[in-house]
């Protein structure tokens, strides 16, 4: 089996802008970056399945385009089926994270991911508060 | 056998109920499933002494080599006989020691009743995981039952010190039971016993396992949770932490020993640590004043006692160790019981406010002292029978015998002395206190501290009855069998050691006030590796050391849980594939021509959209991506793909716009926490590690693509030209309707976030309308596009 150096180095390249885009703060720009990174995927699975060939269709014997098996060059149409779910799923993901972005600006007023309160509140109480105190007195 | 540990937990499932008709009484119907359990042993007595164990083997899970398997031997008969005697005694004191209106007493009858169903289980185990399991099962309820009075804080500090030690203690003998049973090739305690493995993982499992039979029974220096557990109920004190549980650890060493004490590392261990719990559990032991308190520090010294005993190896202090193992358990569940009845009669169990009792209940005290005699050692008592054989099995010996001989003498001795000074503090008239108002107590209570006691009593004069039993088990051991137990062995080393001691004894006890004052001036320097205290220290340690952990790991910022996340997938399936893969040269630059020039474009798209300003400009190049995608789509030979692409950017593109519509125009440029450079670099090893990853696995293929069939099978079966399609709607149909599905959730949470407080009159709606108008514009919703787009 051989690979295709060109689309080799195009979904590195998606997956690398859209690991970029994704380690942002502006949830505008994650969506975009999740966009890229699932054409990458998409790509991915449409090279999984092989060398590219005529399109999959088959016809009665006689009857027209007849295609029956790989050595005559199909597509592979099982990974095509599985795109085709992918492009749909990915579109509802997309979707629905910017209906997050259009929430978080309702309530914020912008659309950027914030640290998490809780979690910077835990990180600042230093441990020295804690030590001291006795467990059998705190329990 | 199994039947008899289900019933226990039939029993303890039913307690609860069974209490709200029948109250504290409810404590004798739990007494049943020990007594039975304790009947069946006696009536296989005469088979297992005779050198015939009762096996029983069931089934549990076989995928995983998992049995519960049971066998009754010497060792474990004398288990049975102890823990179903004492419990059923125990449960039956337990009718009349609670308070009938007490909250939670059906819960406390049934996890007592559990309990002694897993300690049966425990000692008749003859799988190792099944062992563990029911050894884990004692932690647990003990920790329960120590918990029992949960509003007080010192109990509940007693039950977690207590759960956290053993269960440290239960971890590491799994983890040493594991290394065993792979040495041997078989998790069968039996079969490993026959023919014990040896090699390297040998004696590392055998630390490990003693570790856990070290905190079960309450060794130096993980001895702390016993004397805190005296938190628990008297009933609780006198089984758990006397006569069934703390033995656990002690049967595992008298059960390994057999086979594993000839191992090197075996004896130096087994006999220090013993001989170390020995000697400070009677020395803290001398100055306690809680009655509890005492007796728990002199179960310590006599855990440690039964150590040494059983740790040596021989079948001489083995038969010592299995009659002490019987005395002890006697012995100390009447002390505790007895403690229970004056504690019921005074209101105190605190030595310094008790005087006179003993003549106000003559039959309690003269119970008591006789078992207090039997601890201290004193001829014509079950107790003196065995620790001269102890004596015996240690004098005749080496350097080591000796030594070890030197520090029994000592242990005994104090403990001698402790027996005196808990009788004294108990029972004894002293002048300068007031004497305690005494109620009577019912017979219900007294009974089986009087059976307890006499038994040790009975054995005492007549050990010949316990001998054939002690005989039994010593012969699991190599070399000559032992002498008989008896009374009287004539004028030998043995009698004139146990004379010295008991002298002794009487001197630390007639001196107790100056040994007092020389205790606590020891305190003062001992208190600094008090263990307790380290306890207390380790927790802290480890809880601060939580929240430092939790302070780095836990930052609260998404973009650094991505960036760790990706750099591991970088660092451990990338270095795997840069070290163990290659590429071979077998690559084309390109399948179509056409392919390298619409890559190029998409590249620029992509590179675009990151570095766009604007928010419209990044989504527009996102959407030229999407079709330079549909192009190489086509290229492929997969129209569908191409055609739904386009369909879905460009709906894709008429939402961001309805969304963008309200954002600002430009992304906000604010200082980000991680820097630009460590972005870029994670970036760029990603899209590198997806490059190397996607040329070395699509030459890694073996297997003939699996869709031949549905070539095949396309137009005669489903009907369709397409196939594709006729995958999707037919072949994997069901897949698809998955897929309707998540999009018809995606919709729904949609139509939720955008359409949320919009006003209908609800508090939450309104006070999100009040927010909404504070921050922009909130008046012409955008919002209902997107889910009608999905849809």
């Amino acid at each position: 089996m051989t690979g295709n150096l060109t689309l080799a180095l195009l979904m590195g390249l998606l997956y690398g802008v859209g690991t970029y885009l994704l380690l942002q703060r502006t949830l505008t720009r994650v969506v975009v970056g999740l966009g890229l990174l699932a054409h990458g995927a998409n790509l991915l699975l449409l090279q999984a399945g092989g060398p590219p060939g005529v399109a999959p269709f088959v016809g009665p014997e006689g009857a027209g385009v007849v295609v029956t098996s790989f050595g005559e060059g199909t597509a592979d149409p099982l990974p095509q089926a599985m795109v085709l779910t992918a492009i749909v799923i990915s579109f509802g993901v997309t979707a629905f994270l910017l209906a997050l972005a259009f929430r978080s600006w309702v309530l914020t007023g912008d659309d950027e991911v914030r640290d998490d309160v809780e979690d910077a509140r835990v990180a600042r109480e230093r441990p020295q508060e804690q030590a001291h105190t006795d467990p059998e007195a705190e329990l | 056998m199994l039947a008899l540990i289900a019933a226990h937990g039939v029993l303890a499932v039913l307690a609860p109920w069974l209490f709200a008709r029948l109250g504290p009484r409810v404590f004798l119907v739990m007494a049943l499933a020990p007594a039975a359990a304790t009947a069946w042993a006696a009536s296989s007595a005469r088979d297992v002494v005779a050198g015939r164990p009762v096996e029983q083997a069931t089934a549990w899970v076989p995928g995983l080599g998992l049995t519960l398997d049971l066998r009754l031997d010497a060792l474990g008969l004398l288990m049975v006989t102890l823990v179903g005697g004492v419990g059923t005694l125990v449960l039956v004191y337990c009718a009349w020691y609670f308070p009938g209106d007490r909250q939670g007493l059906g819960r406390f009858a049934g996890v007592l009743t559990g309990f002694t169903g897993a300690m049966l289980g425990l000692v008749l185990a003859d799988d190792l995981i099944l062992l563990y399991v029911f050894w884990e099962l004692t932690s647990v309820t003990s920790y329960l039952l120590i918990g029992h009075d949960d509003e007080d804080p010192e109990s509940r500090r007693a039950a977690q010190q207590a759960l956290l030690v053993t269960a440290f203690g239960g971890l590491t003998m799994l983890a040493g039971f594991v290394l065993l049973s792979q040495a041997a090739g078989t998790s069968s305690l039996s079969a490993l016993l026959a023919d014990p493995p040896s090699g390297g993982m040998v004696p590392a499992g055998l630390v490990l396992v003693l570790v856990g039979a070290f905190t079960k029974s309450a060794q130096v220096p993980f001895h702390p949770w016993l004397p805190s557990a005296m938190a628990a109920p008297t009933p609780v004190s006198a089984y758990l932490h006397a006569a069934a549980m703390v033995k656990a650890g002690v049967y595992l060493v008298a059960r390994l020993a057999p086979a594993f004490a000839v191992v090197p590392l075996w004896r130096p261990v087994v006999l220090t640590v013993g001989l170390a719990t020995m000697l400070v559990g009677g020395w803290r032991a001398l100055r306690q004043t809680d009655l509890k308190r005492l007796l728990a520090f002199g179960t310590v010294s006599q855990l440690g006692f039964l150590m040494v005993l059983f740790g040596a190896g021989t079948a001489e202090a083995a038969l010592a160790g299995a009659a002490l193992l019987l005395a002890h358990g006697l012995f100390k569940a009447a002390l505790f019981l007895s403690v229970g009845v004056v504690d019921h009669a005074t209101g105190t169990r605190d030595m310094r406010e008790l005087s006179g009792v003993g003549r106000q209940l003559p039959l309690v005290g003269l119970a008591a002292g006789s078992a207090a005699l039997s601890m201290a050692g004193v001829p014509l008592l079950f107790g003196f029978v065995s620790k001269e054989a102890a004596y015996e099995a240690f004098l005749h010996g080496s350097t080591s015998d000796a030594i070890v001989f030197a520090g029994l003498v000592a242990g005994s001795v104090m403990t001698a002395a402790y027996s005196a000074r808990f009788v004294w503090g108990a029972f004894a008239t002293k002048n300068h206190l007031v004497r305690n108002e005494v109620h009577a107590p019912s017979p219900g209570l007294v009974l089986p501290v009087v059976l307890l006691a006499g038994a040790g009593l009975l054995l005492g004069v007549l050990p010949s009855l316990a001998d054939p039993l002690v005989q039994a088990y010593a012969a699991s051991y190599p070399g000559p069998s032992p002498e008989h137990l008896a009374l009287w062995h004539g004028p030998t080393a043995a009698l004139g050691w146990s004379l010295v001691t008991l002298a002794l004894a009487a001197l630390l006890f007639r001196s107790r006030s100056a040994v007092g004052r020389a205790q606590r001036r020891a305190t003062r320097v001992l208190s600094r590796v008090d263990a307790d205290r380290s306890f207390a220290r380790v927790l802290d340690a480890v809880e601060v050391l939580a929240r430092r952990t939790t302070a780095v790991a836990q930052s609260g910022s998404l973009p650094v849980y991505l960036g760790t996340v990706l750099a591991t997938l970088v660092v451990l399936p990338g270095l795997a594939l840069l070290l163990t893969s290659r590429v071979s040269a077998d690559l084309t630059p390109w399948d179509r021509p056409l392919q390298p020039v619409v890559g190029v474009l998409i590249a620029v798209a992509a590179v675009a959209a990151a570095r766009a300003r604007r928010r419209f400009t990044a989504v527009l190049h996102l959407g030229a991506v999407g079709y330079g995608i549909a192009v190489l789509f086509v290229l492929h030979g997969a129209p569908d793909l191409a055609l739904t692409q386009f369909l879905v950017e460009t709906l894709a593109l008429v939402i961001f716009v309805f969304v963008l519509r309200r954002l600002p125009a430009t992304f906000v440029r604010r200082p980000a926490r991680t820097s630009q450079a460590v972005r870029v670099g994670i970036a760029l090893a990603v899209g590198a590690f997806v490059t190397g990853a996607v040329l070395v696995s699509g030459q890694a293929r073996t297997a003939a693509p699996a869709s031949q069939a549905y070539l095949d099978r396309s137009l005669d079966e489903a009907g369709g030209s397409n196939v594709v399609n006729v995958v999707l709607v037919d072949f994997r149909g069901f897949d698809t309707l998955g897929e309707i599905t998540v999009l018809a959730v995606a919709a729904m949470g949609i139509a939720s976030l955008v359409l949320a407080g919009r006003g209908r009159g609800s508090k939450v709606a309104a006070g999100e309308t009040a927010l909404t108008a504070a921050g922009g514009q909130a008046t012409d919703e955008p919002g209902t596009s997107a889910p009608e787009a999905v849809r």
